[in-house]
C-alpha cells in the first residue's frame, strides 16, 4: 500500500519557507547534530544536493545544531528548523538519519535508516546515479541515534500537543511502594502541610474552572521567572486544595503579586517575613462561598484558606521562592502559609474596597498587600464615639514595626461590624478615620528618639543634628494617608480592629495591586 | 503506579532524596535477604564480620517472601521501626 508522507513548511536558516511536497520527486531527511551518523551521512546529503538530481528538504532537529552542523560541514544544502519537532512526530522518527524519496504527490519511494553503506549505495545507485560518492572510505555500517522526539518527556508533550491535550506539564510516576504524600514532601512541592496530588484528571478538572487557554502565560514569577501557565497555576491550585469555582481568583492573585508594583521578589526574600494578604471584593465571594464573617482572618473556610495557599505554592514552586533560598526570612509568619478573605461590602457603610481602587461595584476583584505581620488586635469595648474609636485604633497601629517608626510603610484595617457600627454612628468616612489616625499618632520627632531606656527610632546624634523646628515638627504615623487601607469584615459580635503592619511602602518597597477576576 | 503533573518550572529533573548519611554505625543494623540462591550465604558473612568490628551494634536478619515483588509494607514497618540502619542483600 502507497504510503503517503505528511505534507509540511519549514523555514531554513535564512528565514525562507520550503515546502513538501514540491511537485517533483524530493529528498525527505531528518538529522540531529549530537548524532555521529547524521554528522557521517551529511557529506553525502552534501554531494547529493550538489548533483542536483533531486531536492532535499533536511530538517534538523535543533536550531543551534543546524547551525553547527552547517558550520562543522561546510554545507550549501539548506537545513530547516524542526525544533518544535512537530515534523518529526508527524513522521514518527525513531531513529535518525532517516531518509525519504518521496514522488511529486508525496508518495514514500525509499527510505534509509541509520547508515548500512551497501543500502546506501544501493539507494544512490538507483535515485541518484548522478551523485559521486567514494563508498569505500566509509564504514560498512553505523547505526542511527534515537530521534529527539523519543526523548520520554518530549515525546509526552508532542503527543499532547497533537492530540490538543490542554495538559502540557512534565508527569511524574510515583512508585506503587511509595507513600505518595510523603514522595510530594521529599519533591520539597509542599509548604510543609499535605497537599492534595495533582493527579492529571484532578488538574483537567481545575481547569473547568476557567475558559483560559491551559497554556496562556498569566505572570512570570520570580526569582526563577518562570512562565506561570495557567496549567501551572491549576496543578498548584489542586495542591493548596481549591475547587475550580476558585481558579480565577487564584490566576488573577498570581498576576496581581507578580506585578512590578507589587515587588512579590521582595516580598519573599525580605529578613521582616512579608507575605501577600489577598482581599476579594464583587459578586464571586458569594458564588464561591467566600467567609467575610465569623472567624474570618482564620481557618475553617475552604475557599478563604485554600485560595491564599494556592498563590503561596505558586509562588514556591513555580517562581522557585522557598525557605532558606530567596525566602530569607528571619522569623518567619504565619500569613506565608496562606491569608486571604473577603470583605464584607453588605455591612459596610462605605464604598468597598476594589470600588475605592476604581473598579464598579459589580466587579469582582482580588488586591494584594504585603504585610510583615498580623492581625494584631484593637481591642477597645469602651469607645462610644467615632473620634474616640478611630483614635484609639491609630493608638494600636502606632506599634507598626515599632511606635517610634513614623512613616514607615504602610497598614490594612480590618474593621469588625460593632467598631464599624460605632464610626458609622456619628457619620464618620473612611477618610475621616484616617485622619483621626494621623493626627492621634503625630507627634513631635524628638519624641520618636532613641533613649537609654529604650532604643528604636530616630538616634540622637541624627535628632540633634536637624535644624529645631523639624525637631519640633509633628509627624504621624504614616507618610500619607494613602498608606492606610480600610476594610469591613468579622463576625456580627465583638468590639475589635484587626490591624496588619506592613512591610517597606512605597516604590522602594511594595505597593498594593488589584486585578480584576474574569470569571 | 500514581501520576502527578510538576507542579515547578520543571527546571530541575524529579529525584528521590537520600537519608542523610551520618557517618558511624550504631544501634540497630537490619540485614534482608530477599530470596534470591545464595543470598543468606552472603549475609552470614556480612554478619559476622559486623559483629567482630562493630560488636556493640544489634543485627536483626529479615527475609523477603520472594525476590520478585517488593517487600511486604508490614515489613518494611518492621524494618524501619526497629532498626537504624538496613542492608540489603542483592545476591545472584
Amino acid at each position: 500500500m502507497a504510503t503517503m508522507l505528511p505534507a509540511f513548511s519549514l523555514a531554513d536558516m535564512a528565514g525562507g519557507d520550503r515546502t513538501f511536497p514540491t511537485g517533483a520527486p524530493a529528498l525527505v531527511c531528518f538529522v540531529k547534530e549530537d548524532c555521529p551518523t547524521c554528522n557521517l551521512v551529511m557529506p553525502l546529503l552534501q554531494a547529493a544536493h550538489d548533483a542536483g538530481e533531486v531536492p532535499l528538504l533536511t530538517a534538523g532537529q535543533t536550531v543551534e545544531g543546524n547551525r553547527t552542523l552547517t558550520e562543522r560541514h561546510g554545507l550549501t544544502v539548506p537545513l530547516l528548523d524542526d525544533s518544535t519537532l512537530k515534523v518529526s512526530f508527524a513522521y514518527d522518527v525513531e531513529t535518525v538519519p532517516l531518509v525519504l524519496l518521496a514522488d511529486g504527490d508525496g508518495e514514500e519511494v525509499d527510505r534509509l535508516v541509520g547508515f548500512d553503506r551497501a543500502e546506501w549505495q544501493e539507494f544512490f545507485g538507483n535515485h541518484l546515479p548522478g551523485t559521486q560518492v567514494d563508498w569505500e572510505s566509509l564504514p560498512k555500517w553505523r547505526p542511527g541515534c534515537g530521534s529527539l522526539t523519543q526523548d520520554p518527556v518530549i515525546a509526552e508533550r508532542l503527543r499532547a500537543e497533537s492530540e490538543n491535550s490542554p495538559l502540557r506539564a512534565r508527569k511524574i510516576e510515583i512508585a506503587p511502594a511509595d507513600d505518595v504524600h510523603e514522595f510530594l514532601f521529599d519533591q520539597g512541592f509542599t509548604d510543609g502541610l499535605p497537599v492534595v496530588p495533582p493527579t492529571p484528571e484532578r488538574v483537567l478538572r481545575m481547569l473547568s474552572g476557567t475558559k483560559r487557554d491551559s497554556q496562556e502565560v498569566v505572570a512570570e514569577i520570580p526569582p526563577n521567572y518562570a512562565p506561570a501557565t495557567v496549567e501551572k497555576i491549576a496543578i498548584n491550585a489542586v495542591l493548596a486544595g481549591c475547587k475550580p469555582e476558585y481558579l480565577p481568583v487564584v490566576i488573577a492573585t498570581v498576576e496581581a503579586v507578580c506585578n512590578k508594583t507589587f515587588n512579590i521578589h521582595g516580598v519573599n526574600a525580605t529578613t521582616m517575613g512579608a507575605s501577600p494578604v489577598v482581599i476579594v471584593n464583587g459578586p464571586i465571594r458569594e458564588r464561591i462561598g467566600m467567609n467575610m464573617g465569623l472567624g474570618v482572618l482564620g481557618q475553617g473556610t475552604r475557599a478563604n484558606g485554600a485560595i491564599g495557599r494556592a498563590v503561596r505554592l505558586a509562588v514556591r514552586n513555580i517562581g522557585g521562592a522557598k525557605p532558606g533560598g530567596t525566602e530569607r526570612s528571619t522569623l518567619g509568619n504565619p500569613m506565608k502559609f496562606t491569608m486571604c478573605f473577603a470583605e464584607w461590602e453588605e455591612r459596610s457603610p462605605w464604598e468597598p474596597l476594589h470600588v475605592e481602587r476604581g473598579f464598579d461595584a459589580e466587579d469582582s476583584v482580588v488586591t494584594v498587600f504585603a504585610m510583615t505581620s498580623g492581625p494584631a488586635l484593637c481591642v477597645d469595648q469602651s469607645s462610644r464615639t467615632a473620634k474616640q474609636l478611630a483614635g484609639s485604633i491609630g493608638l494600636s497601629v502606632e506599634a507598626a514595626h515599632h511606635v517610634r517608626a513614623h512613616n514607615a510603610g504602610d497598614a490594612l484595617l480590618v474593621i469588625s461590624p460593632e467598631h464599624v457600627d460605632t464610626l458609622r454612628r456619628d457619620g464618620f468616612t473612611k477618610d475621616d478615620v484616617r485622619e483621626q489616625i494621623q493626627k492621634v499618632t503625630a507627634r513631635p520627632l524628638a519624641e520618636l528618639a532613641s533613649t537609654d531606656e529604650a532604643g528604636g527610632g530616630i538616634s540622637p546624634e541624627r535628632l540633634a543634628a536637624m535644624p529645631e523646628d523639624r525637631r519640633n515638627r509633628p509627624t504621624p504615623k504614616f507618610a500619607s494617608k494613602d498608606n492606610i487601607h480600610i476594610v469591613v469584615a468579622g463576625a456580627g459580635a465583638g468590639k475589635f480592629t484587626g490591624v496588619y503592619h506592613g512591610w517597606a511602602g512605597g516604590a522602594i518597597g511594595s505597593m498594593p495591586v488589584s486585578r480584576k477576576i474574569d470569571h | 503506579m500514581a501520576t502527578i503533573l510538576d507542579p515547578t518550572d520543571e527546571r530541575v529533573p524529579v529525584a528521590r532524596t537520600v537519608t542523610p548519611r551520618s557517618g558511624t554505625v550504631r544501634g540497630n543494623v537490619a540485614l534482608l535477604d530477599i530470596s534470591k540462591p545464595r543470598g543468606n550465604v552472603l549475609l552470614d558473612q556480612l554478619e559476622t564480620r559486623l559483629a567482630e568490628r562493630l560488636p556493640d551494634v544489634t543485627i536483626n536478619r529479615y527475609a523477603k517472601p520472594t525476590f520478585t515483588k517488593p517487600a511486604p509494607d508490614a515489613l518494611r514497618r518492621d524494618i524501619r521501626d526497629a532498626n537504624d540502619f538496613v542492608i540489603e542483600a542483592l545476591a545472584d
